[in-house]
């Protein structure tokens, strides 16, 4: 599992925001998910003599800083949410099992949140279906989070070479996919997939794109040119 | 000039249409939540279209250069299916989410005690979340449909402002514009309205408080119908600032009383090479 982000990069993060009021909803928001944090076990209800702005309701038995997660985007701006939602996903401390709902419950940038967040909360491969649930979409927005460092730790090999591929079939640039030389490094079978690949473009007049190239020499695995 | 459709159903509609619509000016639509054609029989199929709606469609969308947003609701036919009315209680975890910009479309179908309490919660239910609601008008007995239509949303939290009556035609247009009620039409190839027809409401009722859509979908209908309507309002005399305001300036308005709607869509080009990938995968 990865360190949390230093706090240095909450004080970028709200230096991003587009203004004042977003600041001060995306400081509430951390403290809501901050007191989940320390008391898992109740809903904690929201100040209502600090709050700028009351978050709505939270649903029932969910508590408030789950609200601000659904709601960042509007609140932030599109730019942040992903970095907000994440951020806000770590300072709750959210388990597997909360990640899973919030996930399944989730708009696509909710989702990508969520899966931007597994490396530094997930420490076992128990949300392995997650990203195996973004890896079948073609939404490369979701495609792109999938294959991050969680991907990289958790996933057989099976379902980790079907990602890389994915990722060349909806232009997902390979920089996407974390630790991509290590883990390709010695992949025979993949690179036999890679070769396929790129000779099923080459047989349809299609150019074999750049990145497959890179991807196939990473593998070191000796080959003809594809 | 810059279109906006405030209502669409883009998941019947293909990946060809979006270019056309991106080549024809349009850069966002709304599309509510709607029959599908086939009905359904849970409210677990609710679910997965309203999944959709918030993530595999405006990501199409994007790809395109449109903005997506979504009304979400659950549509006045199937309110009289007892297998999906349960899906009544979900609606409130949709209600919160960033591009949901309406509830919608509600409305009368065949006027059913059924079809009065889905009408009555669900506009409790944008008054509740913030939202605006798209009312849709009934296809057949539309006048009286109208009224009882109007009778509902007078008695519920949600005002009139806040409030936009669609699919209305000659017959129905006076009484609405009355309400205080946005004022919606749909233009269809053989039904509903058509542009001149739409051209002519417009000399009589003004540009104000008036929306035209394509309503277009899975049945004999034209995701183009907007700018048709644009290009008629020119030929007839009204200026490009009429033309804004009807087609663009009118739904940002009416959706913008969210405070949800974002227009700002990269360009087709700057996004194909992977524009929204890149900020997350670096």
């Amino acid at each position: 599992m990865l360190t949390p982000p230093p706090s240095r990069t909450r004080a970028d993060l709200a230096a991003r925001l587009p203004d004042d009021q977003a600041r001060a909803w995306f400081a509430e928001a951390l403290a809501d998910a901050s007191r989940a944090a320390t008391a898992p076990q109740g809903p904690p209800a929201a100040d209502p003599a600090t709050a700028s702005e009351a978050p709505p309701a939270p649903a029932p038995g969910h508590p408030v800083w789950q609200s601000r997660f659904v709601t960042a985007g509007r609140h932030c701006g599109p730019d942040a949410a992903d970095d907000v939602r994440t951020l806000l996903l770590i300072e709750a401390r959210a388990d597997t099992e909360t990640l899973t709902r919030l996930y399944r419950e989730g708009s696509a940038p909710e989702r990508r949140a969520v899966l931007l967040a597994l490396p530094f909360l997930v420490d076992g491969p128990g949300a392995t279906p997650l990203v195996d649930d973004a890896l079948r979409t073609h939404d490369t927005r979701l495609v792109s989070a999938a294959v991050g460092p969680y991907a990289a730790e958790h996933l057989p090999p099976h379902a980790w070479r079907h990602a890389v591929l994915k990722c060349l079939f909806t232009g997902v640039p390979p920089a996407a996919v974390a630790d991509l030389a290590r883990r390709a490094a010695g992949d025979a079978e993949l690179a036999r997939m890679l070769t396929a690949l790129a000779a099923e473009r080459t047989a349809a007049g299609r150019e074999v794109p750049r990145d497959l190239r890179h991807a196939l020499t990473l593998t070191g695995v000796p080959n003809e040119e594809p | 000039m810059r279109i906006f459709d405030p209502h669409i159903h883009m998941t019947s509609r293909t990946t060809d249409d979006y270019a056309a619509m991106y080549a024809s000016g349009v850069r966002a639509v709304v599309e509510p939540a709607f029959w599908l054609g086939q009905p359904r029989t849970s409210p677990a199929s609710f679910l997965d279209y309203f999944d959709a709606l918030l993530g595999w469609e405006p990501f199409r969308a994007a790809q395109y250069g449109i903005a997506h947003h979504c009304a979400i609701a659950l549509n006045p036919k199937e309110a009289n299916d007892p297998r999906c009315t349960p899906v009544l209680d979900e609606l409130p975890r949709y209600l919160d989410k960033d591009s949901v910009v309406a509830v919608g479309e509600i409305g009368y179908d065949a006027m059913t005690p059924a079809e009065d309490t889905a009408l009555a919660a669900q506009l409790q239910l944008a008054a509740d979340h913030g939202l605006p609601a798209l009312v849709h008008t009934p296809h057949r007995d539309k006048l009286a449909g109208l009224h009882r239509t109007l009778d509902v949303v007078r008695e519920s939290a949600l005002p009139v402002e806040r409030t936009l009556l669609d699919h209305l035609n000659e017959t129905t247009v006076a009484a609405a514009a009355d309400s205080g009620c946005w004022l919606g039409f749909s233009v269809y190839p053989d039904t509903k309205m058509d542009p001149d027809r739409v051209v002519a409401v417009l000399r009589t009722f003004g540009t104000e408080r008036t929306l035209v859509n394509s309503a277009a979908d899975w049945g004999r209908s034209d995701p183009l119908k907007t700018r048709e309507v644009a290009d008629a309002m020119l030929a007839a005399g009204f200026t490009d600032d009429d033309v804004d305001r009807v087609l663009w300036r009118n739904p940002v308005a009416f959706y913008g009383l969210s405070g949800r709607l974002r227009l700002d869509v990269p360009a087709p080009d700057a996004l194909h090479e992977g524009n929204s990938v890149l900020r997350g995968g670096e």
